[in-house]
Protein backbone atom coordinates (compact mmCIF):
# COMPACT_ATOMS: atom_id res chain seq x y z
CA UNK A 1 0.00 0.00 0.00
CA UNK A 2 1.41 3.42 -0.97
CA UNK A 3 0.14 6.11 0.68
CA UNK A 4 3.19 8.03 1.26
CA UNK A 5 2.22 11.23 -1.29
CA UNK A 6 5.40 12.96 0.08
CA UNK A 7 6.67 15.94 -2.54
CA UNK A 8 10.34 15.68 -4.33
CA UNK A 9 11.81 18.78 -2.26
CA UNK A 10 10.96 16.52 0.72
CA UNK A 11 12.67 13.75 -0.79
CA UNK A 12 15.63 15.18 -1.17
CA UNK A 13 15.78 16.35 2.14
CA UNK A 14 15.32 13.40 3.53
CA UNK A 15 18.26 11.73 1.55
CA UNK A 16 20.48 14.07 2.42
CA UNK A 17 19.20 13.97 5.80
CA UNK A 18 19.68 10.39 5.82
CA UNK A 19 23.41 10.64 4.32
CA UNK A 20 24.35 12.88 7.07
CA UNK A 21 23.50 9.98 9.71
CA UNK A 22 25.18 7.16 7.44
CA UNK A 23 27.88 9.26 6.44
CA UNK A 24 30.44 8.70 9.62
CA UNK A 25 29.86 4.80 9.42
CA UNK A 26 29.89 4.30 5.57
CA UNK A 27 33.15 6.14 5.23
CA UNK A 28 35.15 4.15 7.28
CA UNK A 29 34.67 1.27 4.69
CA UNK A 30 36.60 3.14 2.07
CA UNK A 31 39.36 4.54 4.79
CA UNK A 32 40.51 0.99 5.54
CA UNK A 33 41.78 0.14 2.27
CA UNK A 34 44.08 3.31 2.37
CA UNK A 35 47.69 3.13 1.08
CA UNK A 36 48.09 6.40 2.87
CA UNK A 37 50.27 6.95 6.20
CA UNK A 38 48.09 8.89 8.09
CA UNK A 39 44.09 9.33 7.72
CA UNK A 40 42.62 11.41 4.73
CA UNK A 41 39.45 10.84 2.96
CA UNK A 42 39.07 10.28 -0.19
CA UNK A 43 42.59 8.33 0.23
CA UNK A 44 45.33 9.17 -2.97
CA UNK A 45 46.36 5.35 -3.21
CA UNK A 46 44.53 2.18 -2.20
CA UNK A 47 46.08 -1.01 -0.49
CA UNK A 48 45.30 -3.58 2.23
CA UNK A 49 48.76 -2.63 4.10
CA UNK A 50 46.02 -1.21 7.51
CA UNK A 51 44.56 -5.09 7.90
CA UNK A 52 47.96 -6.56 7.72
CA UNK A 53 48.77 -3.19 9.97
CA UNK A 54 46.38 -4.41 11.98
CA UNK A 55 46.99 -8.54 12.53
CA UNK A 56 50.63 -7.16 13.19
CA UNK A 57 49.02 -4.73 15.90
CA UNK A 58 49.76 -6.95 19.19
CA UNK A 59 47.77 -4.85 21.54
CA UNK A 60 44.88 -4.36 19.41
CA UNK A 61 44.47 -7.58 18.80
CA UNK A 62 44.90 -9.10 22.12
CA UNK A 63 42.27 -5.99 23.50
CA UNK A 64 39.59 -7.88 21.03
CA UNK A 65 40.57 -11.03 22.49
CA UNK A 66 39.97 -9.80 26.61
CA UNK A 67 36.37 -7.97 25.02
CA UNK A 68 35.38 -11.58 23.51
CA UNK A 69 36.23 -13.16 26.60
CA UNK A 70 34.88 -10.70 28.33
CA UNK A 71 31.78 -10.48 26.43
CA UNK A 72 31.12 -14.16 26.86
CA UNK A 73 31.63 -14.36 30.31
CA UNK A 74 29.64 -10.95 31.33
CA UNK A 75 26.72 -12.53 28.71
CA UNK A 76 26.65 -16.03 30.76
CA UNK A 77 26.60 -14.38 34.30
CA UNK A 78 23.61 -12.11 33.33
CA UNK A 79 21.88 -14.81 32.10
CA UNK A 80 22.39 -16.67 35.29
CA UNK A 81 21.22 -13.71 37.40
CA UNK A 82 18.62 -12.56 35.28
CA UNK A 83 16.45 -15.63 34.66
CA UNK A 84 15.93 -16.26 38.37
CA UNK A 85 15.18 -12.66 38.96
CA UNK A 86 12.88 -11.91 36.38
CA UNK A 87 11.24 -15.17 37.04
CA UNK A 88 10.57 -14.15 41.25
CA UNK A 89 9.39 -10.62 39.50
CA UNK A 90 7.05 -11.88 36.86
CA UNK A 91 5.89 -15.31 38.29
CA UNK A 92 6.07 -14.82 42.00
CA UNK A 93 5.33 -11.42 42.41
CA UNK A 94 6.53 -11.21 46.00
CA UNK A 95 5.47 -7.63 47.58
CA UNK A 96 7.05 -4.81 46.21
CA UNK A 97 8.00 -6.81 42.55
CA UNK A 98 7.58 -2.87 41.32
CA UNK A 99 10.24 -1.67 43.14
CA UNK A 100 12.72 -4.57 42.72
CA UNK A 101 12.53 -4.28 38.76
CA UNK A 102 12.87 -0.33 39.15
CA UNK A 103 15.79 -1.01 41.51
CA UNK A 104 17.62 -3.93 38.93
CA UNK A 105 17.20 -1.65 35.92
CA UNK A 106 18.21 1.57 37.52
CA UNK A 107 21.84 1.68 36.42
CA UNK A 108 20.44 2.06 33.16
CA UNK A 109 19.33 5.48 34.02
CA UNK A 110 22.79 6.87 34.98
CA UNK A 111 25.21 8.32 32.75
CA UNK A 112 27.84 6.10 32.16
CA UNK A 113 30.22 8.89 32.69
CA UNK A 114 29.25 9.06 36.19
CA UNK A 115 28.62 5.43 36.87
CA UNK A 116 32.18 5.07 35.73
CA UNK A 117 33.70 7.21 38.33
CA UNK A 118 31.65 5.43 40.80
CA UNK A 119 32.67 2.23 40.30
CA UNK A 120 36.51 3.23 39.78
CA UNK A 121 36.50 4.94 43.00
CA UNK A 122 35.11 1.77 44.67
CA UNK A 123 37.31 -1.08 43.45
CA UNK A 124 40.35 1.38 43.90
CA UNK A 125 39.78 0.66 47.44
CA UNK A 126 38.89 -2.93 46.62
CA UNK A 127 42.25 -3.61 44.37
CA UNK A 128 39.51 -4.83 41.39
CA UNK A 129 41.21 -1.95 39.19
CA UNK A 130 42.83 -3.48 36.15
CA UNK A 131 41.77 -6.56 36.55
CA UNK A 132 39.10 -9.01 34.89
CA UNK A 133 37.39 -9.11 37.91
CA UNK A 134 36.66 -5.82 37.88
CA UNK A 135 36.01 -5.61 34.23
CA UNK A 136 33.37 -8.67 34.43
CA UNK A 137 31.53 -6.81 37.35
CA UNK A 138 31.75 -3.20 36.23
CA UNK A 139 30.11 -4.68 32.94
CA UNK A 140 27.31 -6.62 34.43
CA UNK A 141 26.11 -3.56 35.98
CA UNK A 142 25.15 -2.19 32.90
CA UNK A 143 24.22 -5.70 31.05
CA UNK A 144 21.80 -6.87 34.09
CA UNK A 145 19.41 -4.52 33.60
CA UNK A 146 18.90 -5.26 29.71
CA UNK A 147 18.80 -8.81 30.39
CA UNK A 148 16.46 -8.33 33.05
CA UNK A 149 14.10 -6.01 30.92
CA UNK A 150 14.00 -8.27 27.74
CA UNK A 151 13.52 -11.63 30.12
CA UNK A 152 10.81 -10.13 32.44
CA UNK A 153 9.07 -8.94 29.18
CA UNK A 154 9.38 -12.27 27.40
CA UNK A 155 8.00 -14.05 30.66
CA UNK A 156 4.67 -11.63 31.37
CA UNK A 157 3.87 -11.98 28.01
CA UNK A 158 3.69 -16.08 28.27
CA UNK A 159 0.58 -17.41 28.82
CA UNK A 160 0.24 -19.09 32.54
CA UNK A 161 -1.71 -21.97 31.15
CA UNK A 162 0.92 -24.23 30.87
CA UNK A 163 3.09 -23.71 33.66
CA UNK A 164 -0.02 -24.21 35.38
CA UNK A 165 -1.25 -27.11 33.52
CA UNK A 166 2.05 -29.12 34.37
CA UNK A 167 1.96 -27.53 38.22
CA UNK A 168 -1.21 -29.27 38.34
CA UNK A 169 -0.56 -32.58 37.09
CA UNK A 170 2.34 -33.06 39.85
CA UNK A 171 5.06 -31.03 38.29
CA UNK A 172 7.65 -29.72 40.69
CA UNK A 173 8.43 -26.12 40.40
CA UNK A 174 11.99 -26.76 39.52
CA UNK A 175 10.84 -29.54 36.96
CA UNK A 176 7.71 -27.13 35.74
CA UNK A 177 10.87 -23.76 35.66
CA UNK A 178 13.19 -25.98 33.36
CA UNK A 179 10.67 -28.30 30.87
CA UNK A 180 8.34 -25.55 30.60
CA UNK A 181 8.71 -22.26 31.26
CA UNK A 182 12.31 -21.83 30.30
CA UNK A 183 11.18 -23.82 26.61
CA UNK A 184 8.74 -21.01 25.93
CA UNK A 185 11.61 -17.84 26.88
CA UNK A 186 13.89 -19.27 24.42
CA UNK A 187 12.93 -16.32 22.10
CA UNK A 188 13.27 -13.78 25.10
CA UNK A 189 16.73 -15.43 25.89
CA UNK A 190 18.33 -15.60 22.53
CA UNK A 191 17.23 -11.80 22.04
CA UNK A 192 19.33 -10.69 26.10
CA UNK A 193 22.33 -13.00 24.99
CA UNK A 194 22.75 -10.57 21.80
CA UNK A 195 22.04 -8.11 23.51
CA UNK A 196 24.38 -8.42 26.70
CA UNK A 197 26.72 -9.33 24.62
CA UNK A 198 27.06 -6.22 22.13
CA UNK A 199 26.30 -4.17 25.52
CA UNK A 200 30.01 -5.12 26.74
CA UNK A 201 31.33 -5.73 23.60
CA UNK A 202 31.32 -1.87 22.69
CA UNK A 203 31.21 -0.64 26.12
CA UNK A 204 33.67 2.08 26.49
CA UNK A 205 33.10 5.00 29.25
CA UNK A 206 33.31 2.47 31.92
CA UNK A 207 35.75 0.29 31.05
CA UNK A 208 37.98 3.36 30.18
CA UNK A 209 37.88 3.95 34.10
CA UNK A 210 38.74 0.36 35.08
CA UNK A 211 41.46 -0.67 32.10
CA UNK A 212 44.75 -0.73 32.88
CA UNK A 213 48.35 -0.79 31.16
CA UNK A 214 48.33 -4.06 30.84
CA UNK A 215 44.63 -4.94 30.62
CA UNK A 216 42.58 -3.13 27.30
CA UNK A 217 39.52 -3.89 26.14
CA UNK A 218 38.82 -3.32 22.14
CA UNK A 219 36.91 0.18 22.58
CA UNK A 220 39.16 1.63 25.23
CA UNK A 221 42.29 0.56 22.65
CA UNK A 222 40.76 2.28 19.31
CA UNK A 223 39.92 4.84 21.59
CA UNK A 224 43.27 5.94 22.72
CA UNK A 225 44.45 5.17 19.26
CA UNK A 226 42.22 8.00 18.13
CA UNK A 227 42.76 10.46 20.88
CA UNK A 228 46.96 9.98 19.75
CA UNK A 229 47.29 9.25 16.25
CA UNK A 230 44.95 9.84 13.00
CA UNK A 231 45.84 7.01 10.59
CA UNK A 232 43.51 4.37 8.83
CA UNK A 233 44.04 1.52 11.37
CA UNK A 234 40.68 2.28 13.23
CA UNK A 235 38.99 2.10 9.90
CA UNK A 236 40.76 -1.31 9.44
CA UNK A 237 39.34 -2.55 12.85
CA UNK A 238 35.69 -1.00 12.25
CA UNK A 239 34.53 -2.65 9.15
CA UNK A 240 35.67 -6.28 11.46
CA UNK A 241 33.60 -4.74 14.34
CA UNK A 242 30.38 -3.91 11.97
CA UNK A 243 30.85 -7.12 10.21
CA UNK A 244 31.18 -8.31 13.89
CA UNK A 245 27.89 -6.80 14.75
CA UNK A 246 25.88 -8.14 11.41
CA UNK A 247 26.80 -11.68 12.29
CA UNK A 248 25.20 -11.05 15.91
CA UNK A 249 22.26 -9.67 14.31
CA UNK A 250 21.85 -12.25 11.60
CA UNK A 251 22.10 -15.27 13.73
CA UNK A 252 19.45 -13.47 16.24
CA UNK A 253 17.45 -12.96 13.04
CA UNK A 254 17.79 -16.66 11.79
CA UNK A 255 17.08 -18.31 14.73
CA UNK A 256 14.65 -16.37 16.37
CA UNK A 257 13.37 -13.50 14.27
CA UNK A 258 14.89 -10.17 14.20
CA UNK A 259 10.83 -8.32 14.34
CA UNK A 260 10.04 -10.70 17.28
CA UNK A 261 12.65 -10.01 19.26
CA UNK A 262 13.18 -6.05 19.18
CA UNK A 263 9.89 -4.70 18.00
CA UNK A 264 7.42 -4.81 20.70
CA UNK B 1 -7.61 -14.90 37.47
CA UNK B 2 -10.74 -17.42 38.13
CA UNK B 3 -9.23 -20.42 36.91
CA UNK B 4 -6.82 -20.63 39.71
CA UNK B 5 -9.95 -20.27 42.04
CA UNK B 6 -12.14 -22.55 41.30
CA UNK B 7 -9.17 -25.41 41.13
CA UNK B 8 -8.56 -25.51 45.41
CA UNK B 9 -7.34 -29.10 45.69
CA UNK B 10 -4.58 -27.92 43.10
CA UNK B 11 -3.11 -24.57 43.45
CA UNK B 12 -2.15 -23.41 40.75
CA UNK B 13 0.78 -21.53 41.71
CA UNK B 14 3.50 -24.45 42.76
CA UNK B 15 5.01 -25.10 46.32
CA UNK B 16 8.70 -24.43 47.24
CA UNK B 17 10.64 -26.62 49.27
CA UNK B 18 12.50 -23.46 51.03
CA UNK B 19 8.36 -21.61 51.58
CA UNK B 20 7.96 -18.95 48.93
CA UNK B 21 10.03 -15.83 50.76
CA UNK B 22 12.94 -17.74 50.92
CA UNK B 23 12.90 -19.38 47.32
CA UNK B 24 12.48 -15.71 46.27
CA UNK B 25 15.43 -14.46 48.35
CA UNK B 26 18.06 -17.01 46.84
CA UNK B 27 16.80 -16.31 43.47
CA UNK B 28 17.21 -12.52 43.45
CA UNK B 29 20.35 -12.92 45.72
CA UNK B 30 23.28 -12.81 42.34
CA UNK B 31 21.29 -10.21 40.84
CA UNK B 32 21.14 -8.29 44.24
CA UNK B 33 24.82 -8.87 45.43
CA UNK B 34 26.34 -7.37 41.88
CA UNK B 35 24.16 -4.72 42.04
CA UNK B 36 25.15 -3.92 45.63
CA UNK B 37 28.81 -4.29 44.70
CA UNK B 38 28.63 -2.33 41.74
CA UNK B 39 26.21 0.27 41.49
CA UNK B 40 24.61 0.43 45.28
CA UNK B 41 27.80 0.62 46.98
CA UNK B 42 29.81 2.78 44.04
CA UNK B 43 26.90 5.60 44.12
CA UNK B 44 26.17 6.19 47.58
CA UNK B 45 30.17 6.33 48.15
CA UNK B 46 30.43 8.73 45.27
CA UNK B 47 27.80 10.69 47.19
CA UNK B 48 29.90 10.97 50.16
CA UNK B 49 33.03 11.63 47.96
CA UNK B 50 31.61 15.01 47.24
CA UNK B 51 31.94 16.25 50.72
CA UNK B 52 35.67 14.84 51.31
CA UNK B 53 38.84 17.29 50.87
CA UNK B 54 41.19 16.58 48.38
CA UNK B 55 44.85 16.67 49.37
CA UNK B 56 47.51 17.91 46.98
CA UNK B 57 48.84 14.87 44.92
CA UNK B 58 45.60 12.93 44.41
CA UNK B 59 45.17 12.31 48.49
CA UNK B 60 41.67 12.51 49.94
CA UNK B 61 40.59 13.29 53.39
CA UNK B 62 37.78 11.63 54.93
CA UNK B 63 35.39 14.79 56.30
CA UNK B 64 32.69 16.48 55.92
CA UNK B 65 32.56 19.99 54.09
CA UNK B 66 30.84 21.72 51.27
CA UNK B 67 34.15 23.26 49.84
CA UNK B 68 33.65 21.12 46.90
CA UNK B 69 30.17 22.79 46.23
CA UNK B 70 30.79 26.39 46.93
CA UNK B 71 34.14 26.17 44.72
CA UNK B 72 32.76 24.55 42.73
CA UNK B 73 29.83 28.19 41.94
CA UNK B 74 32.80 30.31 42.87
CA UNK B 75 35.01 29.64 40.47
CA UNK B 76 34.48 31.34 37.09
CA UNK B 77 35.89 28.26 34.95
CA UNK B 78 33.78 26.09 36.74
CA UNK B 79 30.45 28.13 36.18
CA UNK B 80 31.73 28.97 32.42
CA UNK B 81 31.80 24.71 32.63
CA UNK B 82 28.33 24.52 33.52
CA UNK B 83 27.01 27.26 31.55
CA UNK B 84 29.06 25.99 28.20
CA UNK B 85 27.53 22.34 28.59
CA UNK B 86 24.18 23.23 29.03
CA UNK B 87 24.44 25.71 26.38
CA UNK B 88 25.93 23.55 23.90
CA UNK B 89 23.74 20.63 24.84
CA UNK B 90 20.64 22.88 24.42
CA UNK B 91 21.76 24.05 21.19
CA UNK B 92 22.65 19.98 19.74
CA UNK B 93 19.13 19.02 21.30
CA UNK B 94 17.27 21.66 18.80
CA UNK B 95 19.98 20.74 15.69
CA UNK B 96 19.26 17.24 16.28
CA UNK B 97 15.36 18.13 16.27
CA UNK B 98 15.49 19.99 13.21
CA UNK B 99 17.59 17.41 11.32
CA UNK B 100 15.16 14.46 12.67
CA UNK B 101 12.05 15.63 12.28
CA UNK B 102 11.97 15.12 8.56
CA UNK B 103 13.12 11.67 8.32
CA UNK B 104 10.83 11.08 11.88
CA UNK B 105 7.71 12.36 9.68
CA UNK B 106 8.72 10.62 6.49
CA UNK B 107 9.07 6.99 8.46
CA UNK B 108 5.66 7.44 9.79
CA UNK B 109 4.40 8.38 6.63
CA UNK B 110 6.03 5.30 4.87
CA UNK B 111 4.89 1.46 4.94
CA UNK B 112 5.66 -2.03 4.38
CA UNK B 113 9.23 -3.20 3.38
CA UNK B 114 10.16 0.89 2.66
CA UNK B 115 9.71 1.20 6.16
CA UNK B 116 11.08 -1.39 7.55
CA UNK B 117 14.37 -0.97 5.92
CA UNK B 118 14.39 2.69 6.68
CA UNK B 119 13.61 1.61 10.40
CA UNK B 120 17.00 -0.51 10.46
CA UNK B 121 19.01 2.57 8.71
CA UNK B 122 17.71 4.13 11.27
CA UNK B 123 18.80 1.74 13.99
CA UNK B 124 21.92 0.62 12.50
CA UNK B 125 24.31 3.58 13.90
CA UNK B 126 22.90 2.85 17.26
CA UNK B 127 24.72 -0.67 17.04
CA UNK B 128 28.09 1.15 15.69
CA UNK B 129 30.55 2.02 18.40
CA UNK B 130 30.74 5.81 19.49
CA UNK B 131 34.45 5.69 19.19
CA UNK B 132 33.87 4.49 15.36
CA UNK B 133 31.51 7.02 14.21
CA UNK B 134 34.00 9.79 15.63
CA UNK B 135 36.45 8.37 13.55
CA UNK B 136 34.44 9.06 10.66
CA UNK B 137 33.67 12.98 11.91
CA UNK B 138 36.97 13.37 12.23
CA UNK B 139 38.15 11.98 8.74
CA UNK B 140 35.33 14.34 7.77
CA UNK B 141 36.03 17.73 9.40
CA UNK B 142 39.91 17.49 9.76
CA UNK B 143 41.91 20.12 7.88
CA UNK B 144 43.04 18.33 5.17
CA UNK B 145 39.49 16.74 4.93
CA UNK B 146 36.73 16.89 2.12
CA UNK B 147 35.00 19.11 3.66
CA UNK B 148 36.91 21.79 4.83
CA UNK B 149 38.77 21.01 0.67
CA UNK B 150 35.52 21.55 -1.01
CA UNK B 151 34.53 25.09 1.12
CA UNK B 152 38.34 25.77 0.24
CA UNK B 153 37.46 25.31 -3.89
CA UNK B 154 34.64 27.70 -3.25
CA UNK B 155 36.64 30.72 -2.72
CA UNK B 156 35.82 31.07 1.11
CA UNK B 157 38.32 30.68 3.91
CA UNK B 158 37.24 27.37 5.54
CA UNK B 159 36.40 27.59 9.37
CA UNK B 160 38.30 24.75 11.90
CA UNK B 161 35.96 21.85 11.85
CA UNK B 162 37.61 20.24 14.42
CA UNK B 163 39.45 20.24 17.80
CA UNK B 164 36.35 23.24 18.80
CA UNK B 165 33.06 23.65 19.81
CA UNK B 166 31.92 23.16 15.95
CA UNK B 167 33.27 19.47 15.66
CA UNK B 168 31.76 18.48 18.68
CA UNK B 169 28.21 19.74 17.94
CA UNK B 170 28.26 18.43 14.37
CA UNK B 171 29.49 15.01 15.70
CA UNK B 172 27.19 14.77 18.43
CA UNK B 173 23.88 15.72 16.86
CA UNK B 174 24.80 13.25 14.60
CA UNK B 175 25.61 10.36 17.31
CA UNK B 176 21.99 11.49 18.69
CA UNK B 177 19.75 11.23 15.84
CA UNK B 178 18.94 7.52 15.99
CA UNK B 179 17.72 8.28 19.45
CA UNK B 180 15.68 11.72 18.35
CA UNK B 181 14.34 9.97 15.73
CA UNK B 182 12.79 6.65 17.36
CA UNK B 183 11.47 8.98 20.53
CA UNK B 184 9.75 11.27 17.75
CA UNK B 185 8.14 8.30 15.93
CA UNK B 186 6.92 6.61 19.25
CA UNK B 187 4.96 10.12 19.80
CA UNK B 188 3.48 10.47 16.29
CA UNK B 189 0.74 7.80 16.94
CA UNK B 190 -1.70 10.88 17.20
CA UNK B 191 -1.06 11.89 13.77
CA UNK B 192 -3.65 10.52 11.43
CA UNK B 193 -2.65 11.70 7.87
CA UNK B 194 -6.98 12.09 7.30
CA UNK B 195 -6.36 14.86 9.68
CA UNK B 196 -3.38 16.51 7.22
CA UNK B 197 -5.87 15.64 4.53
CA UNK B 198 -8.83 17.57 6.04
CA UNK B 199 -6.68 20.80 6.55
CA UNK B 200 -5.39 20.81 3.30
CA UNK B 201 -9.21 19.86 1.35
CA UNK B 202 -10.33 22.87 3.87
CA UNK B 203 -7.83 24.93 1.82
CA UNK B 204 -4.63 25.69 4.16
CA UNK B 205 -1.51 25.68 2.05
CA UNK B 206 1.42 23.48 3.27
CA UNK B 207 3.32 25.58 5.41
CA UNK B 208 -0.29 26.24 7.70
CA UNK B 209 -0.91 22.69 7.69
CA UNK B 210 2.37 21.82 9.28
CA UNK B 211 2.45 24.61 11.83
CA UNK B 212 -1.14 24.64 12.61
CA UNK B 213 -2.03 20.79 12.54
CA UNK B 214 1.68 18.80 12.13
CA UNK B 215 3.17 20.50 14.78
CA UNK B 216 0.94 20.67 17.62
CA UNK B 217 0.17 17.03 17.22
CA UNK B 218 3.23 16.22 17.31
CA UNK B 219 4.62 18.13 19.98
CA UNK B 220 4.27 15.05 23.32
CA UNK B 221 6.96 13.17 20.53
CA UNK B 222 9.34 16.73 20.06
CA UNK B 223 9.12 16.75 24.28
CA UNK B 224 10.68 13.27 24.76
CA UNK B 225 13.05 13.43 21.98
CA UNK B 226 14.19 16.67 23.35
CA UNK B 227 14.82 15.24 26.98
CA UNK B 228 16.41 12.23 25.75
CA UNK B 229 19.00 14.20 23.58
CA UNK B 230 20.08 17.10 26.02
CA UNK B 231 20.06 14.08 28.74
CA UNK B 232 22.45 12.16 26.49
CA UNK B 233 24.06 15.51 25.46
CA UNK B 234 25.14 17.04 28.93
CA UNK B 235 26.34 13.30 30.06
CA UNK B 236 28.35 12.03 26.67
CA UNK B 237 32.38 11.93 26.71
CA UNK B 238 33.28 10.21 23.59
CA UNK B 239 32.80 12.32 20.86
CA UNK B 240 33.42 15.55 22.97
CA UNK B 241 36.77 14.28 24.41
CA UNK B 242 38.00 12.93 20.52
CA UNK B 243 35.96 15.67 18.31
CA UNK B 244 37.39 18.67 20.97
CA UNK B 245 40.42 17.48 21.32
CA UNK B 246 41.24 18.49 24.53
CA UNK B 247 40.28 22.18 23.84
CA UNK B 248 36.24 21.88 24.00
CA UNK B 249 35.64 21.78 28.36
CA UNK B 250 32.06 20.23 28.72
CA UNK B 251 31.16 18.77 32.20
CA UNK B 252 31.59 15.00 30.93
CA UNK B 253 35.15 15.52 29.83
CA UNK B 254 36.21 17.70 32.99
CA UNK B 255 35.18 14.68 35.34
CA UNK B 256 36.91 12.35 33.60
CA UNK B 257 39.86 14.44 33.59
CA UNK B 258 39.59 15.24 37.24
CA UNK B 259 38.74 11.72 37.79
CA UNK B 260 42.01 9.87 35.86
CA UNK B 261 44.14 13.07 35.10
CA UNK B 262 44.53 15.31 37.85
CA UNK B 263 43.36 12.48 40.54
CA UNK B 264 40.70 15.43 42.06
CA UNK B 265 38.35 12.83 42.99
CA UNK B 266 35.91 14.58 45.63
CA UNK B 267 35.77 17.53 43.01
CA UNK B 268 34.77 14.55 39.59
CA UNK B 269 32.60 13.62 42.51
CA UNK B 270 30.90 16.79 43.03
CA UNK B 271 30.81 17.28 39.46
CA UNK B 272 28.89 13.75 38.63
CA UNK B 273 26.25 14.77 41.40
CA UNK B 274 25.65 18.15 39.53
CA UNK B 275 25.34 16.30 36.09
CA UNK B 276 22.31 13.98 37.98
CA UNK B 277 21.03 17.39 39.41
CA UNK B 278 20.63 18.86 35.89
CA UNK B 279 19.25 15.56 34.92
CA UNK B 280 16.33 16.14 37.44
CA UNK B 281 16.03 19.32 36.86
CA UNK B 282 15.32 18.01 32.82
CA UNK B 283 12.51 15.69 33.83
CA UNK B 284 11.15 18.78 35.58
CA UNK B 285 11.16 20.82 32.64
CA UNK B 286 9.71 17.63 30.60
CA UNK B 287 6.76 17.30 33.51
CA UNK B 288 5.66 20.51 32.90
CA UNK B 289 6.00 20.74 29.09
CA UNK B 290 3.91 17.53 29.06
CA UNK B 291 1.21 19.47 31.67
CA UNK B 292 1.20 22.24 29.04
CA UNK B 293 0.89 20.22 25.92
CA UNK B 294 -2.23 18.00 27.38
Amino acid sequence: METNTTSLPMKILVAVLFLFLLGPVILVVPISFSGEQILSFPPASWSFRWYTALFNNTPMISAFWTSLLLGAIVTAISLAAAIPAAYVIVRMRTAGSGFLYNFFTAPLLLPTIVLGLAILIVFASMGFLGTFTGLVIGHLVITLPYALRVLATTLGNLPLACEEAASTLGGRPFTVFRRVTLPMMAPGIVAATALCFLVSFDEVVITLFLTGPRLSTLPVQLFHHVESRADPLVASVSVLLIFLTLAVVIIVDRTVGLSKTFVK
Amino acid sequence: MTASTTIDAAPAMPRFALGRAGTATALLLPIALINAIGFLLPVLNLLRMSFNEALAGGGIRETFILDNWTGLFGDSFYLELIMNSVSVSLGITFLTLVVSYPIALYLHRSSGRWRTFLTVLVISPLLTSAVVRTYGWIALLADQGPIVKTIAALGITPPRLMFNTTGVVIGLTEILMPYMILSLLAGFGRLDPRVEEAAMTLGAPPSKTFWRVILPLTLPGIALGCLLCFVLAVSSFITPKLLGGGRVFLLATEIYDQAIVTLNWPLAATLSILVLVIFGAALAVYARVLRVIE
